[in-house]
């Protein structure tokens, strides 16, 4: 994945390879992670819209859950959902890491 | 014609700013990248000035962006991207080129309103098919929250802290939106993500004018606001909802404010969450307070006057 | 056979531009440089050329739109002088750091302040570290050649940096002098078609260009930078036996004029050298062994071959027309460095002339002359620096 934009002799001023930030994975940033409760979700998909790290993961126009290899568990997602009925879809909570 | 902005119908589009950017959680500046790309069509040549966005989206040697872009320096994304914009007609016209693009900039508040702002203006004058991205977050934040032309009145910043002497940051902000609006460029607006359906459509309206166009975003920075991660959204809501951030356009002269609160709240609902602002809650400095609200209103009632409105549908 | 005429040195530039034909220039009006983007835009206004003419605000933005659109992927040229090359400093490392293959004319001008319009070279010799090529220029001929032979350098697949092209301003963009022209169609077949590198434009290969590198590669990107540079000497030999080929002049990295047999030297970069040679030739006839050598790649610079050519010498006089204030000016200490790791070491002095347009007449040179011949006699004190031709 890796583009090598100097190679001893020469630089190159540019990456190639489009999107490669893929390889960073900037969950390991997270202390609150999403928990989504589906029973809740009207899949309005508004999480997905205002999602800064692009970590929530939609199929078919449905709320599938969150893609925590970027997830920077910032909770905007759980803020901002509406909910059905004032539950909310979402909520935070503190990750237990290894 | 433009593509449909229904959320259902955007979630099927490729998000063009690729996951495992390094942009601080909850960012603001994200937000804004990705709804301005999703609003739009053609495929997206886009440039950014030296700030958060630039550093944290093009580190050697991984890139977030799926589209071609380019960061030459701090003070001239505009020219850079007017360059880059008039090559394309060079080639176009001499059919080395076919395809048709749209030249975007994303650029922060210190590298338009500040130290890009000749460049800017030179770009608007000439007339380059392009669209200026502005996302203000109100401060120098990518070097550490250092007050800029953008800071708002009161503020305390690391350059501009609140103290026993100076309550903050002491000048109006810089009214960059009619500054670019006197350019008489076709096309001018103010948007915030809050109101995601205006944004988009503010993006696509503008694409579909040739020439220079400019759109100011509000973008929360919690780190520079002292505020939560989680509040991009909802902090940018009540900028709207105070009025501290109307939401508006200018098409060809005509002016037209595109959302009116319909129970305008007072500033100090914005205010109070934050704690760049904490300073003027004590009651040496609501005088400061006074004077931004009294500022606000009067700025939104001649807003009124000059541009009718019509409603938003959310 | 070719036809001689006569033109300024901004007509002969703006000629070579014409010809050139290139895809974006981006340029903003600065005296002495002004009257050749004048006659461009004329060749622009009536359709002469395909090239896409952005007169844009300053030259910081001239610079940053040429960056901008050599990443785009194609030909760009722009030209500048004095204050406008010093506006640009920070976009010059951008240049030439985003490999771009830009071209630029740099009519050399004195820097404020005080202000001043006239002719010296510390405009030139502030860029000098900012990783561009540089080509010095005697007169328009040697400028117009410098122009077309910096496109095939700059461009070439293994190069790709930025190239000046240094002349004088007034004494030599503003009077006229014999030269020939090339025919166009021999231009265009020498500078041959423009090849984009991983172009900004190619949506179908999304590329970013200027990426933040921190310091775990910024270090090794300079010394690769460094390398490249190393390799423009190769390529600027082959460019320019080519250019022999078409045009019959030759050109090498340095002139040198009479310095086989020489026992003195004066080291000057571009115009002030031919009033040298003519006082060469004047002192020859009395019997002085004396010679010139005239860089004419100043970056990067050849050490080696100067240092070949110049270390016979007893005594040489390195003329510069800037100055590093406190400090041996810029050519002064190229000289130098060459010459430091002969066996045997020339007597070395610097003499500062002509800043700011300050006429240098024949007995200036005289004067340096015969102080190299009183320090070549041992007969009086080496001053290793000085400003010579001030008023009283």
């Amino acid at each position: 994945m890796k583009t090598k934009i100097i190679d001893r002799s020469n630089c190159r001023p540019v990456i190639t390879q489009a999107g490669n930030s893929v390889a960073l994975k900037t969950g390991s940033w997270r202390s609150l992670e999403p928990v989504l409760l589906k029973e809740n979700c009207t899949n309005c998909l508004l999480c997905w819209l205002y999602c800064p790290d692009m970590s929530v993961i939609v199929r078919d126009g449905k709320v599938e859950g969150f893609d925590m290899d970027y997830c920077k568990g910032c909770g905007i997602c759980a803020l901002e959902c509406p909910g059905k009925k004032g539950q909310k879809a979402i909520r935070m909570r503190k990750e237990e890491k290894e | 014609m433009s593509s449909s902005l229904k959320i259902k119908e955007l979630s099927k589009k490729e998000i063009l700013l690729a996951q495992g950017h390094r942009m601080c959680q909850g960012c603001g500046a994200s937000i804004v990248v990705k709804m301005v790309m999703l609003a739009i069509d053609k495929p997206i040549v886009a440039c950014s000035p030296t700030g958060c966005l630039e550093v944290t989206t093009c580190i050697s040697d991984y890139t977030s962006w799926k589209i071609p872009w380019i960061h030459s320096a701090f003070e001239n994304a505009a020219a850079t991207m007017a360059g880059v914009e008039t090559m394309y007609r060079s080639l176009k016209k001499q059919g080395k080129i076919s395809e048709d693009m749209s030249f975007v900039v994303f650029a922060g508040d210190g590298g338009t309103y500040d130290i890009g702002f000749q460049s800017l203006s030179g770009a608007l004058e000439r007339g380059h098919d392009m669209l200026y991205i502005c996302y203000d977050n109100g401060a120098y934040m990518n070097t550490g929250i250092q007050r800029s032309g953008a800071t708002p009145f009161g503020a305390s910043t690391t350059t501009s802290p609140a103290g026993s002497a100076v309550p903050g940051k002491i000048h109006q902000r810089k009214d960059i939106t009619r500054i670019m609006a006197a350019h008489n460029i076709p096309y001018v607006a103010q948007a915030s993500p809050s109101h995601h359906l205006d944004l988009m459509r503010k993006i696509q309206k503008a694409l579909s004018i040739e020439g220079p166009k400019y759109i100011n975003i509000l973008s929360p920075c919690h780190r520079g606001w002292r505020s939560k991660p989680d509040d991009a959204i909802a902090l940018s809501r009540l900028a709207v909802n105070t009025s501290f951030w109307p939401l508006f356009e200018i098409e060809n002269g005509k002016t037209r404010v595109t959302y009116i609160p319909k129970d305008k709240r007072p500033l100090r609902e914005f205010l109070r969450p934050q704690g760049r602002f904490a300073h003027l809650f004590q009651p040496e400095n609501e005088w400061i307070i006074e004077k931004s609200q009294a500022k606000i209103d009067a700025d939104w009632s001649a807003l009124l006057a000059e541009g009718a409105c019509e409603a938003i549908e959310e | 056979m070719k036809k001689k005429i006569a033109v300024t040195g901004n007509e002969a530039l703006a000629e070579a531009l014409r010809q050139i034909n290139p895809d974006v220039c981006a340029a903003y009006p600065i005296t002495p440089q002004t009257d050749m983007m004048q006659r461009f835009s004329e060749f622009v206004a009536d359709g002469l050329v395909d090239t896409e003419l952005m007169l844009v605000e300053s030259e910081h933005s001239a610079m940053s739109a040429c960056i901008g659109a050599s990443a785009g992927g194609g030909r760009v040229a722009t030209a500048t002088s004095g204050p406008g090359l010093a506006l640009m400093w920070e976009m010059l490392y951008v240049a030439s750091g985003m490999r771009c293959p830009i071209v630029m004319p740099v009519i050399n001008r004195a820097l404020s302040a005080p202000l001043n319009i006239h002719c010296d070279h510390s405009d030139a010799m502030g860029a000098r570290d900012s990783g561009w090529i540089q080509l010095w220029s005697e007169n328009a001929q040697e400028a117009y050649d410098n122009m077309i032979m910096a496109f095939r350098i700059a461009e070439h697949t293994d190069i790709r940096l930025p190239v000046m092209v240094c002349m004088d301003g007034f004494i030599i963009s503003h009077s006229l002098g014999i030269m020939e022209f090339l025919a166009d169609d021999v231009v265009r077949k020498f500078i041959r078609k423009f090849t984009p590198h991983e172009a900004l434009l190619d949506i179908n290969h999304p590329v970013s260009y200027g990426p933040l590198i921190v310091t775990d590669q910024y270090h090794e990107y300079k010394n690769a930078q460094n390398n490249i540079m190393s390799e423009v000497f190769d390529v600027a030999s082959d460019v320019a036996a080519e250019f022999e080929n078409i045009s019959g002049r030759r050109y090498g990295f340095f002139e040198t004029y009479k310095l086989e047999d020489a026992e003195i030297g004066i080291v000057i970069l571009n115009s002030a050298a031919g009033t040298c040679k003519d006082m060469i030739d004047e002192a020859r006839r009395e019997g002085i062994k004396i010679g010139l050598l005239k860089p004419r790649l100043f970056r990067p610079f050849p050490y080696e071959m100067i240092a070949a050519a110049l270390s016979h010498l007893k005594v040489i006089c390195v003329l510069d027309r800037s100055d590093s204030f406190g400090a041996h000016a810029p050519l002064f200490v190229e000289i130098a460095t060459s010459l430091y790791n002969c066996k045997q070491r020339p007597v070395l002095i610097n003499r500062i002339y002509g800043l700011g347009g300050r006429d240098f007449m024949p007995e200036h040179v005289s004067g340096v002359i015969n102080e190299m011949i009183d320090i070549a006699g041992k007969k009086i004190e080496i001053i290793p620096k000085k400003y010579i031709s001030l008023r009283k």
